[in-house]
This record gives structure tokens, C-alpha cells and sequence, in this order.
């Protein structure tokens, strides 16, 4: 199972490495989201599950989304529909569909080989409940500042996306 | 059973460490070539999911949890960086009409 790890790096890294080096910043949102879920595989294989699906909900589905409604409140215009016309032609959406359905191969050889207890990679799985139990063990100081600095954030994003002719 | 069995057909550190380490020089590479804003932020974010793969390549090496804890204070901050720094993003372009790094420069005050 050492070669899951193996095939998971690969993607995240020409995924990353298409992300930085495309033109059109939409496109490089969507490679960015398949070498974050290539890292979330990484996670799982490591044995930290809980790691790998905030990996996903959270990186993958809330910070990326929160970037593609900004790159599309940003597009607004009439040359949006030709734009958008021009960006699905094969060769926008070829390399990242290959990538995210050798993912998706993994992901399903994975399920159906899955040793039990052990991590893909062998050693323990580091599960939530360890988590859990630490995070509000020794880091609860942690956390309570971690929601401090999200409360923080939440207030100066609300003071800044304020459009000041009140439109 | 021991550590010694435990490691037995885990992934080296020294491999997850690189990962990592390509991922962050994607990352600052990414930074110095491009001049958009939207660019600048994801390439934060790819250096910032690097060093929560590192924090979390050491949990998986000593098999305790407090990595995957750091990983987690890593997520809460890129989350409240994210934020703040696309409010800033849709500013910039309220002013300038465009997301050229660049453009910041001529602010005055």
C-alpha cells in the first residue's frame, strides 16, 4: 500500500504545479482543488482520518469555494459568456479531470483492499476520538484562541467587504 | 505491539518531509512569478497545506495526535487569513479595476 502514498504525492504535485503555471485563474482554482484532495488522500494513508476529512470539507469545500465566488463575483461582464465558451475546450479541463479520476481509482482500490485497523500505509490510525480527546485535553487553551481568531476574522471581513458608497 | 513493528512498511519521514518541502517551494515559486492577487493568496494557501502535511507526517511517525492538533490550528488560521485577505481582494478591486499586485504600490496614506 506504500504506493497509494506514492501515486497520492505525484498528483498533488503536478496538480500544484499546473495550479501556479496556469493562465486563467478559475482553472488554476479547480487543479488547486484536486492537489488538496490529493493531499487529503495523503492524510488518509498516514492514518490520520480526521486530518484528511477536514482536509476536504474545510480546504477543498469551504476555503476554495470561498476563492471561486470571488474569482466569479470579479468576472462580471458581457465577455463572461464568451469566456466562458472559450474555457471548456478539452485541453482547460483534460489534465485535471485525468488526475482527479486517478484519485478517484485510488480512493476506490483502497476501500475494497483496506487492511483493518492499520492505516493504509501501515502503522495506527490516529482516529478523531484521539483527536478529540487531545484537542480539548491539553490544547483547549488552543482552541479558545483558534475561536478568538475566527471570531476576529469574521468581523474584519465583515468591516472590509462593506462597499463604502453603500451600493 | 512495539514501535518497532509498528514501523514496519510505513512511509519513511524523510519522504513525507519532501512532499512537503516540494509543495511549499511550488508554493514561494508561485509567489515570485506571479502578479496577480488571487495567485498571491493560493499560493499562501499551498505553502500553508504543506506545513500542515509536515505537522502531519510527524503525527504519523510517532502515531500521537498532537500533530493532527497543529494541523487543525493551521486549518482555523488559513480559514480567518482567507477570509480577511478576499475581503481585502474585492476591495482592491473596487479601487483599482484590477488585481495587479503591482497597482497596491501607488496607494498613498
Amino acid at each position: 500500500m506504500l504506493i497509494s502514498f506514492y501515486i497520492c504525492s505525484a498528483v498533488a504535485i503536478l496538480a500544484t504545479l499546473l495550479a501556479i503555471a496556469g493562465p486563467s485563474p478559475m482553472h488554476s482554482l479547480l487543479e488547486l482543488i484536486v492537489s488538496l484532495l490529493a493531499v487529503g488522500l495523503i492524510f488518509f494513508t498516514l492514518g490520520a482520518p480526521f486530518a484528511g476529512i477536514l482536509e476536504v470539507i474545510v480546504y477543498a469545500g469551504a476555503i476554495m469555494v470561498l476563492f471561486v465566488f470571488v474569482v466569479m463575483m470579479l468576472n462580471l461582464g458581457d465577455e463572461t459568456v464568451q469566456q466562458e465558451r472559450s474555457w471548456l475546450k478539452p485541453s482547460a479541463w483534460v489534465a485535471p479531470a485525468i488526475l482527479a479520476l486517478i484519485l478517484l481509482a485510488e480512493l476506490m482500490q483502497l476501500l475494497l483492499t483496506r487492511p483493518e485497523g492499520t492505516a493504509f500505509a501501515g502503522g495506527k490510525v490516529v482516529g478523531a476520538t484521539e483527536v478529540g480527546m487531545s484537542l480539548y485535553g491539553p490544547y483547549l487553551l488552543a482552541v479558545e484562541l483558534g475561536s478568538m481568531l475566527l471570531l476576529a476574522g469574521l468581523i474584519a471581513a465583515f468591516h472590509l467587504g462593506r462597499d463604502p458608497e453603500g451600493r | 505491539m512495539n514501535s518497532a513493528e509498528a514501523l514496519i512498511g510505513t512511509i519513511p519521514l524523510s519522504q513525507g518531509l519532501m512532499v512537503a518541502g516540494i509543495l511549499f517551494a511550488l508554493g514561494l515559486a508561485g509567489i515570485l512569478i506571479r502578479r496577480n492577487l488571487i495567485y498571491t493568496l493560493m499560493c499562501i494557501e499551498i505553502m500553508m497545506n504543506s506545513a500542515g502535511l509536515a505537522f502531519v507526517v510527524g503525527a504519523s511517525r510517532w502515531q500521537q495526535p498532537d500533530g493532527q492538533v497543529m494541523y487543525l490550528m493551521i486549518l482555523a488560521l488559513a480559514a480567518a487569513e482567507t477570509s480577511i485577505a478576499l475581503a481585502l481582494v474585492l476591495q482592491l478591486y473596487r479601487r483599482f479595476r484590477g488585481l495587479d499586485i503591482d497597482a497596491a504600490s501607488r496607494m498613498k496614506g
